[in-house]
């Protein structure tokens, strides 16, 4: 019954995989999928035993690929993932013969590979798989059950050597091939659970692990990991990534291609170190050195070796110790002692290798770049200044430090320069201590104590072609060994540091922790900053430059700027020269306003320069003063930088040498600049009435006002007006304000008859220029007189047809009479129709025409008398004259005005005494 | 600690910000196998700075710090939790260890960070320093105790 029970099931499973296959072949895939997933759910009821228990793992791996497939085909890739994760779950525990374990570790691994093959290909075929869920797990976890494999088969399958292959072969079958996979050759057809013969089943087991002794772990493992490593690249897991290539990077050390291993340790190293994960770091390193020992790497093997013994490592100081005195002999030329836990025959081939090296003549010295990983001596260059002046000597301090357990001693310390010339004074040797050392010259100085921050001082002089430029520290070498044995050269770039110094000094400058108090000459080495370059500037000028003016400045005046040198210098001071001017890098525009000149007597123009460059001044003795007046003109406001630049050569000793310096000073000045004066310029009628336009021919009057806005007296030497053609002076021109003195906010007023012409244009007409000729009234030397032109307001000319003018005395007397005469003046080529009329007024009787209608002829005036007689004193109105043009209607009363006089005053009919009283005020 | 009496294997590592990323604290019990940790820890950080990345700026002040379960391998499983100043939490617990669940999980995130909270207002520590406290250590530990 349980036989039968058992065939029935094993015929079940193999039915519905029939089904399934046929399904597949209809491409019928849903009850494909339906039937694969009976088929694999009835795997699983079968019994089983340790007998059974691969040929169910192998039909149950089948059926699962087929299923996970399918799934993957119908885009249900969560589904396929679910499928695989039962399937695992329940094959895990299903190791079956112990002695043959490595064979499920095998099978996982199989399972995983397959799954992540099929992962990738729905991938491929445009699946979007996601950083947490992505084929490279798969391979990932296939790559960990092939280490275990090797880790089972190197246990299971240590066979003595004295153990040969089972004769005949048991996994050998008559046809050559197995009747149902996963049956083991020597049990064919047998379905009982019982073995039969123990002594066959030895020897197939034997035979199996015989076998697997020969399988090339290391390379599955490899290529596994190696698939999960292109699979994590692709979705951005770069730290697991170097992960599985730090594996991959042991796994090749396990197979002892050494050359390989370190390839790939060597290029994670740095995501480890730039990250600050010391413990993996330190993991990696001594896997590195290991591999360095076995090739007899001498660069590599000191390379690590430097960085295992740094601050970074994170090894015991038993090992420590270990690793620097195999350091010591590496540099002694000797062979070192194996690295701990390495395979004996490798080591053995090795140490033929070391040997070899040691015999071997040249190539022993070996430049290690340090700036990039973490060695155990730290470097930091400080120059004692930001700059330093030409005439005094560069100094700087090297400070060293070594991590190590053990004290080591160096052969050499030099440093180079941008500059090589400074090479040869920057060197400490053992061979001659004195050199150019301050301090430090006792017993100890070429070696590092662990944990003893070490100093060194130099000092040099530097060139006087130098000034201006940095001294920069390109790189520091440190010589560890020595010629005879093996050299290695610690080079840092610039001035030290290293892969982890920058965030240590980062966190030294944010931390509050008190530090312990050191002897004087000892230092903090987190304290330390770098100062890898220093700049030579020139020797500091000892003379005096003073700048005397009279600020500020008036526009267009040569203005006085006099600059006193005085040498303080012990000895004579070469080849002075002055730089004058408007200091560079301004307004643009400023430099076209701006001249600068020596001769002050003389008004410049725009073709002199705004900035005098090296004018020769000749030698100064100790103590001499000089005075030179440079004239300024400034063409436009505001303010200006100007700069005195006074520029020498000396000759000084720094340490016993005679040096050629060039010192200069420097004086800026800002001066401001502005207008002298104010001009107002005023149209107005001979009423005094403000003008907006003039009429033609009629005289009116141009007055001007010069208000004075220099702080400074200035005086007016002359005054001129120039009138434009269209324009008359009515009497002479002649200048009201000569050798006046304005003093500041005085005002100096000239008033000018001048009369338009008619003209043909309705627009302005340009009246002419004022031109002024000023000068400060103290200058400091003679200067030439400034001509300030100012251009007259453009005009308004408008002609009136009639012009009418009043001829009447300059005041009335009461009941006396007033004789007044009014001129009518047509200005018309037409003949005038003119209705005069005349109102009366309270304060005066008249006689006269009070009404009349007149013709004046093109050209011609009439002439239309009155009589007033005031009644009342004071200020009186006149009778107003009407006009009316009938020609004109525009022409009002209004305008009448602006020519004739509206008021008049009249005195009081007084006695004679009064009289006289009045005519004398 | 015996790992006999306890049920599975719980690993701590507390990361400082970017862009350094460096370990403040780590610590494995047992203490077998701890560098195997030390490296799930430090890939785990490929998936928090995706988490990071892909939530974004404007959601910075609202976010729920824990991030919950950062990806499941055979053996583990990887939690993490993100600090608003970027100061990362992992823990790495055994898969079989059932009883840990979401929960218990943000509970003991919250615990750390209020430790770790603690250890920031020291004046005396230095922000970016290793952290060494006995405090922390025995919180740690009998966080551990429990869960183990």
């Amino acid at each position: 019954m349980m036989y039968a029970g058992c065939v029935l099931q094993l015929l079940f499973v193999r039915h519905q995989f029939k089904i399934a296959f046929f399904s597949e072949l209809k491409q019928d895939t849903q009850n494909a999928l339906k039937n694969y997933r009976t088929a694999y759910n009835l795997v699983h009821e079968l019994r089983a035993h340790e007998t059974n228990m691969l040929e169910i793992k192998t039909m149950a791996g089948f059926i699962n690929y087929k299923i996970c497939r399918l799934c993957f085909q119908h885009n249900t890739p969560l589904d396929a993932i679910a499928q695989f994760r039962k399937h695992i779950d329940l094959c895990k525990k299903k190791i079956g013969s112990a002695e043959l374990a490595f064979e499920h570790a095998a099978w996982m691994s199989k399972q995983f590979q397959a799954f992540g093959d099929l992962f990738d290909e729905a991938i491929k075929l445009g699946l979007t798989a996601i950083q947490t869920q992505n084929p490279g797990f798969y391979y990932q976890q296939a790559a960990y059950y092939a280490q275990e494999r090797k880790q089972l088969a190197s246990m299971l399958c240590n066979h003595d050597s004295s153990v040969v292959y089972p004769n005949p072969d048991p996994l050998e079958t008559q046809t050559g091939v197995l009747d149902f996979y996963g049956q083991r050759p020597w049990r064919q057809g047998t379905l009982s659970f019982d073995l039969s013969d123990p002594e066959k089943e030895k020897m197939g087991i034997l035979s199996l692990q015989l076998k697997e002794r020969n399988v090339l772990h290391s390379e599955l493992i490899i290529t596994l990991l190696s698939n999960a490593v292109a699979q994590f690249k692709k979705y951005k897991c770069p730290r697991m990534k170097s992960h599985l290539m730090v594996q991959m990077g042991e796994e090749y050390y396990f197979a002892k291609d050494y050359a390989k291993a370190l390839k790939l340790l060597d290029y994670v190293m740095c995501e480890y170190r730039s990250e600050g994960w010391w413990t993996l770091l330190t993991s990696i390193l001594t896997t590195a050195l290991k591999c360095s020992y076995l090739m007899a790497q001498i660069k590599d093997y000191i390379t690590y070796s430097l960085e295992l013994l740094g601050r970074a490592s994170t090894l015991k100081d038993d090992q420590k110790s270990r690793i620097e005195k195999n350091l010591i002999k590496v540099l002694m030329n000797e062979s070192p002692d194996p690295e701990p836990d390495c395979d004996a025959a490798a080591v053995k081939a090795s140490q033929k290798l070391w040997s070899d090296r040691v015999s071997l003549a040249g190539s022993n010295v070996f430049t290690i770049e340090v700036q990039d990983f973490i060695p155990f001596v730290q470097c930091k260059a400080k120059f004692l200044a930001p700059s330093f002046h030409v005439d005094v000597p560069v100094q700087f301090d090297i400070y060293l430090r070594a991590d190590c357990p053990h004290p080591i001693r160096f052969s050499k310390l030099c440093i180079s320069f941008n500059n090589q010339d400074y090479n040869q004074y920057c060197v400490v040797e053992e061979a001659y201590q004195k050199s150019d050392i301050l301090e430090q010259s006792s017993q100890g100085t070429m070696c590092l104590v662990p944990g003893k921050t070490r100093k060194f001082t130099f000092k040099f002089v530097a060139k006087t072609e130098d000034v201006g430029k940095k001294i920069e520290i390109t790189s520091v070498d440190l010589i560890l060994g020595s010629e005879s044995g093996r050299c290695v050269i610690l080079n840092w770039r610039g001035g030290g540091g290293d892969a982890a110094s920058s965030q240590e000094a980062l966190q030294a400058a944010r931390s509050f922790k008190r530090r312990p108090k050191l002897p004087d000459n000892e230092v903090h080495w987190d304290s330390l900053a770098i100062q890898a370059s220093t700049m030579i500037i020139s020797r500091v000028p000892n003379i005096s430059v003073q700048l005397r003016h009279e600020p500020p400045a008036l526009t267009n005046e040569m203005y006085c700027l006099v600059v006193t040198i005085e040498s303080h210098e012990e000895t004579v001071a070469k080849d002075v020269k002055l730089t004058a001017g408007l200091k560079p890098g301004q307004d643009a525009n400023l430099t076209q306003k701006t001249q600068v000149t020596l001769r002050g007597t003389d008004t410049c123009d725009d073709s002199f320069p705004a900035l005098l460059p090296d004018i020769p001044v000749g030698d100064l003795q100790p103590g001499e003063k000089l005075e030179k007046p440079i004239y300024i003109r400034c063409g436009t406001v505001g303010a200006r930088m100007f700069l005195v630049y006074v520029s020498y050569l000396i000759n000084t000793t720094v340490e016993g040498k005679e040096i050629l310096c060039k010192c200069h000073r420097d004086e800026t000045v800002t001066i401001e600049t502005v207008f002298p004066f104010d001009v107002a310029i005023k149209f107005v009628s001979t009423k005094l009435e403000h003008l907006d336009r003039v009429f033609a021919d009629i005289p009116f009057l141009l007055m001007t006002d010069i208000l004075s806005a220099s702080p400074w007296p200035l005086t007016i030497v002359t005054s001129q007006l120039q009138l434009s053609a269209s324009m008359t002076s009515v009497d002479q021109l002649e200048s009201y304000v000569e050798n006046v003195v304005l003093q500041t906010g005085e005002s100096a007023s000239e008033c000018f008859c001048l009369r338009c012409p008619p003209v043909t244009n309705s627009g302005g007409v340009a009246t002419g220029c004022y031109i002024i000729s000023w000068k400060r009234s103290s200058p400091v030397e003679s200067v030439p007189v400034v001509r300030t032109v100012i251009t007259l307001p453009h005009v308004i000319v408008e002609s009136i047809p009639l012009h009418v003018k009043a001829d009447l005395p300059s005041f009335g007397r009461v009941r006396e009479s007033l004789p007044v005469r009014y001129h009518l003046q047509n200005k018309t080529n037409l003949v005038q129709d003119v209705e005069v009329s005349m109102e009366p007024s309270d304060a005066f009787m008249f006689s006269g025409l009070k009404q009349i209608r007149l013709r004046i002829l093109p050209g011609t005036q009439q002439e239309v008398l009155y009589n007033f007689y005031p009644l009342m004193a004071g200020y009186q109105q006149l009778p107003s004259l009407h006009i009316n043009l009938l020609r004109f209607p525009n022409f009002t009363n209004q305008l009448l005005r602006r020519f004739i006089p509206t008021h008049i005053f009249v005195k009081p009919q007084g006695r004679q005494a009064d009289e006289n009283s009045i005519a004398a005020a | 600690m015996e790992t006999g009496l306890f049920s599975g294997s719980v690993h701590i590592g507390i990361i400082y910000h970017p862009p350094q990323n460096y370990p403040l604290y780590i610590r494995s019990v047992p203490t077998e196998n701890e560098l195997k940790f030390h490296y799930t820890v430090h890939t785990s950080l490929d998936v928090v700075d995706e988490k990071i990345s892909a939530m974004g700026k404007a959601m910075v002040d609202q976010r729920e710090l824990y991030l919950g379960l950062l990806y499941p391998t055979e053996d583990y499983k990887v939690y993490g939790y993100v600090t608003n100043s970027k100061v990362k939490f992992v823990m790495v617990v055994d898969s079989s260890n059932t009883a840990l669940r979401d929960n218990e999980i943000r509970s003991m995130f919250r615990k750390l960070h209020n430790s770790y909270t603690d250890i920031m207002c020291n004046p005396f520590y230095n922000p970016g320093d290793r952290i060494h406290s006995r405090a922390f250590d025995n919180m740690v530990n009998s966080m551990m105790m429990q869960v183990c």
